[in-house]
């Protein structure tokens, strides 16, 4: 863990040097969890435990789930409902790993607007990010494959009206789509293969987690000031930091235990509430929902998917420009894809020199309102795809484009920001003043 | 700041709510029936499922199968807790098609109820489920908390839903009701009052019988729901407890640092 300089671990006892010498598993372990973290840390930097604990646990009941599941197309639904019945906890394994994904999702969310904020994603923490977008991307297709497998009826048509996306790539569209659902339509094939990726897939993210934690290791974490830690001298740096334990994991424990709290009162009196009860009717090839709608965290990418329709300009420039080949359907599904390329390019659009949106006056009121539209997009993507949903779609869907491509890019160069703390120890102190009742706090205290 | 995350998280919640029960749609009517397993603490009514396992063996069993039920479950506790001997008369009634002997034979307690008999006549084990909004009959947000998800509210409110008007489409007759999103539907009606006589001398209106049927058709689609919302407090208790003990500790472990002069942690 190079950057931040402190102790090392020494093996003290006969048996530790002798392990050390030959695999230093203990020192890695002690390194890891000793980690000089910034001790200004706020409660939105709780999400990443919460999403260790999500991915561990739905892991977990995953495994287990798959003892009992059977991935065929005429055994699939009657299986899930034998798990529900006969299997001992089974109802229980299910319902957790059914609102698991949702809690993943609400931390993933919290936890990428918390990046955004607080300008995480900067240098020199692009790997960081760029790592956390693939492990975003790789838990969409996880959970759009989950939802496949207790084929239902959303699960049926939801696969059908993704997988068909593909086939809106020109030339090659027809043979991808095929290659995909293993044959014509979504079949058998399809939840085979589903049902293998599923499974495959989180361990995929196991590895990019490892990753992601070793990157950030490497660069520090950021802070809320953003301001990096003195790495001067081992002194410097211990007065901006505290030992990841036992500070933090005491810290993100106690916010992992009141969100499962709250997500074992989901699980144990509404295991519902997040799904949708057309998924308790088998999956039925010959007659189609009235509304097709995907599960609740894909509805936002959903709405930019469906915002740009044939009469949009321009989708019709574009569709001009490449001589008929870039049509509606495929233009959405560019859109799709491209909102959350334009977030994993957000370190080099963002032109500002300051990291922490605290300090950034303009930057404040653009990123809550991305926020806000966020969750518009939400909504509008649980709408049927008519007015006045359609353009507010549209509206909605160019913020969010136009907060990457535009905004951000323009912040760095006409901001004025706000004077930032020296050091984290300056802001450390100044809050613990505020907070014992002093208000003439020496160092320079940025409003908030 | 905890409240802050706890806000957002349920605004996240909230708005997918909406999402949901849009999606659901549906034009009509449901009354919001009182159910004895509505909210945290709502259990089932033993009594209210034995009676509407009753109405469905000697109503709703001649069209529609519950195939996804073995019959043992009905001596289950949190579910009509039959006697042992009563299950095993009980399934007695039905004959099933066994593979093995590539024949028909009496019905054993390990054996499944059967599938619908009548091609259009869906299978009703999960109906309580597939039906109505998750949400509650009305409303939107956490409602279902208080009130459960409205599959029983919808059922009974079909069941009574009746107006008595008729009409012939394509050679077939559908029947009004104010339930039905459509509002015809292609099932008579199949409540009269006094169709069943109860063994614990309820009266057999059509109100009652169709509460008790719901009732045990929310009881075949969520069988385990006592055990469920048992699991649940529990969680929720212990989990409540180690939050409480986990602020404290961490309040103890920053003071040293959120207090007095000193900078850097306690060595």
């Amino acid at each position: 863990m190079a950057g931040i300089p402190h102790d090392h671990y020494e093996p003290n006892s006969k048996g530790e040097k002798w392990l050390h010498r030959r695999l230093p598993v203990v020192g890695l372990l002690y390194d890891t969890l000793m980690i000089p973290t910034p001790k200004n840390l706020n409660w939105m930097w709780i999400w990443g435990i919460v999403l260790t604990f999500c991915l561990a646990m739905q892991i977990v009941t995953g495994i287990a789930l798959a003892m009992h599941y059977t991935p065929h197309v005429d055994m699939a639904f009657a299986s899930v409902e034998h798990i529900m019945r006969n299997v001992n906890g089974g109802h229980m394994l299910r319902y957790l790993h059914m609102n698991g994904g949702s809690l993943f999702f609400i931390a993933v969310y919290a936890h990428i607007f918390r990046g955004l904020y607080y300008g995480s994603y900067k240098e020199p923490r692009e790997v960081t990010w760029i790592i956390g977008i693939l492990i975003f991307v790789l838990m969409m297709g996880t959970a759009f494959m989950g939802y496949v497998l207790p084929w239902g009826q959303m699960s049926f048509w939801g696969a059908t009206v993704i997988t068909g996306l593909f086939g809106a790539i020109p030339l090659v569209g027809d043979a991808i789509l095929t290659w995909l659902q293993g044959g014509p339509a979504v079949d058998n094939a399809t939840l085979n293969r589903f049902f293998s990726l599923h499974y495959l897939l989180p361990f995929l993210i196991v590895g990019l987690v490892v990753v992601h934690i070793w990157a950030f290791h490497t660069t520090g974490n950021n802070n809320p000031t953003g301001v990096e830690v003195r790495r001067t001298s081992k002194e410097d740096a211990e007065k901006d930091t505290v030992p990841f334990w036992p500070y933090f994991v005491i810290k993100d424990l106690f916010a992992l235990a009141v969100i499962l709290a709250i997500f074992f009162a989901i699980v144990g009196f509404m295991p519902n509430y997040l799904g949708h009860p057309d998924n308790y009717i088998e999956a039925n090839p010959l007659v189609t929902p009235t509304h097709i709608v995907p599960e609740w965290y894909f509805l936002p990418f959903y709405a930019i998917l469906r915002a740009f329709t044939g009469d949009v300009w321009v989708v019709i420039i574009a569709n001009w420009v490449t001589g008929g080949i870039v049509d509606a359907k495929f233009f959405g599904v560019i859109a799709m894809f491209g909102a959350i390329i334009v977030m994993a390019l957000a370190p080099w659009l963002d032109t500002s020199s300051v990291r922490s949106g605290k300090y950034r006056p303009m930057f404040k009121w653009w990123f809550w309102l991305l926020v806000a539209d966020f969750f518009f997009l939400m909504w509008l993507g649980a709408m049927p795809a008519e007015e006045p949903y359609a353009s507010l779609s549209l509206i909605a869907s160019a913020y969010w484009f136009g907060y990457f491509l535009v905004i951000l890019p323009l912040l760095g160069v006409i901001e004025k920001p706000l004077p930032q703390p020296e050091t984290i120890e300056a802001d450390f102190e100044a809050h613990k003043a505020k907070a014992n009742g002093g208000t003439g706090a020496a160092e320079a205290t940025p409003a908030e | 700041m905890i409240r802050k995350i706890t806000l957002s998280a349920l605004a996240a919640l909230a708005i997918a709510a909406g999402g949901g029960a849009h999606a659901a749609g549906g034009a009509g009517h449901v009354e919001d029936y009182d159910f004895s397993f509505e909210g945290p603490f709502g259990i089932y009514d033993q009594m209210q499922l034995q009676r509407g396992l009753q109405v469905y063996t000697e109503i709703c069993s001649a069209c529609h199968g519950l195939q996804y039920v073995p019959f043992r479950t009905l001596g289950d506790s949190g579910g009509p807790d039959l006697p042992d001997d009563q299950v095993r008369a009980y399934a007695e009634f039905y004959e099933v098609f066994d593979a093995e002997i590539d024949d028909f034979r009496v019905a054993l307690p390990t054996d499944h109820f059967p599938e619908s008999g009548l091609e259009n006549a869906p299978d009703l084990s999960l109906m309580a489920k597939k039906r109505a909004g998750f949400h509650g009959p009305y409303g939107l947000g956490i409602s279902q908390l208080f009130r459960g998800m409205g599959g029983a509210e919808y059922i009974t409110s079909l069941l009574v839903g009746y107006t008595g008007e008729e009409k012939e489409e394509a050679g077939a007759v559908l029947y009004e009701n104010e339930a039905f999103s459509g509002g015809y539907l292609s099932m008579g009606p199949p409540l009269w009052g006094d169709d069943v006589e109860y063994e614990d001398g309820t009266e057999a209106t059509i109100e009652q019988q169709a509460q008790d049927v719901s009732a045990f058709l929310m009881w075949t689609a969520e069988p385990k729901m006592n055990a469920r919302k048992e699991a649940g407090f529990i969680a929720v208790l212990f989990l409540t407890i180690l939050s409480v003990l986990l602020y404290l500790t961490n309040k103890r472990i920053w003071a040293p640092l959120k207090k007095g002069k000193g900078t850097s942690p306690a060595e």
